[in-house]
């Protein structure tokens, strides 16, 4: 990719997954690109939640009670195999202590720190009984597809992870 | 020895991808326009990383050095 001097470039990338070893990727991504001088926004949506989500309990229904027992936040989220029932995200993060890998909190903070936008999916918001006030204080907004596609149209780098 | 005089260096050495980028991002911020980032990395990703990182955010490599388990990068902050 060249750099065009005249022209502002743009990132944007769906975050579908709640899979640490995904959501870890996506910010990695996020962090790299923002630091590239690429304005860059984040679509949580459905399990992707997780990743900007306060660890609270959420819902009103008695399903959206039930689903909150599985649907936790970016420092308890599993990875996609392996996980183990827990032993798996243990192990993983043990590996990536040893190996001095930025933390996926640490990530997180570092994407709001370099001016990423974090959006949030209102419809799978209202589906699961999370309100913006279980979210992360550090949400830019809470949008719907519209917004993602019209981001996307003026994005060279889209990403649905 | 540095062929070029940085008005700072970035000590990026232990750090994994891609923070030593994102450290790289944060800190050119600091120098004057036409002044040199010298960094200091550990991780043999960097090599690649950082000269992709220049061309990406429009900055100038002006040359890099490996030494003992260390590489070394003097960027210029073109803008």
């Amino acid at each position: 990719m060249t750099y065009h001097e005249h022209e502002t470039q743009k990132a944007s990338i769906v975050v579908f997954s709640g899979d640490m070893d995904k959501v870890m990727a996506a910010f990695i991504i996020a962090t790299t690109a923002a630091a590239s001088g690429i304005e860059t926004s984040m679509f949580f949506t459905f399990w992707g939640l997780q990743a900007i989500k306060k660890p609270v309990s959420t819902g009103k229904t008695l399903f959206q009670k039930m689903l909150s027992l599985f649907f936790k936040d970016i420092d308890r989220i599993g990875p996609s195999k392996l996980n183990m029932g827990g032993l798996g995200r243990w192990m993983f993060k043990k590996m990536m202590k040893q190996q001095n890998v930025t933390t996926l909190p640490e990530l997180r903070q570092m994407a709001i720190d370099l001016g990423v936008k974090l959006l949030a999916c209102q419809m799978s918001m209202d589906v699961m009984g999370i309100r913006r006030e279980d979210l992360i204080d550090e949400v830019t907004d809470v949008v719907g597809a519209a917004t993602y596609i019209a981001e996307a149209n003026q994005s060279h780098i889209t990403l649905f992870i | 020895m540095a062929e070029y005089t940085p008005e700072k260096t970035l000590d990026a050495r232990g750090l994994k991808c891609p923070m030593p980028v994102v450290k790289t991002s944060q800190e050119i911020k600091n120098i004057s326009i036409g002044g040199v980032l010298e960094v200091l990395a550990t991780d043999p990703g960097s090599v690649a990383d950082i000269q992709a990182w220049c061309k990406s955010s429009g900055n100038e490599l002006l040359g890099m050095e490996k030494g003992e388990g260390v590489f070394k990068f003097w960027i210029r902050r073109v803008k």
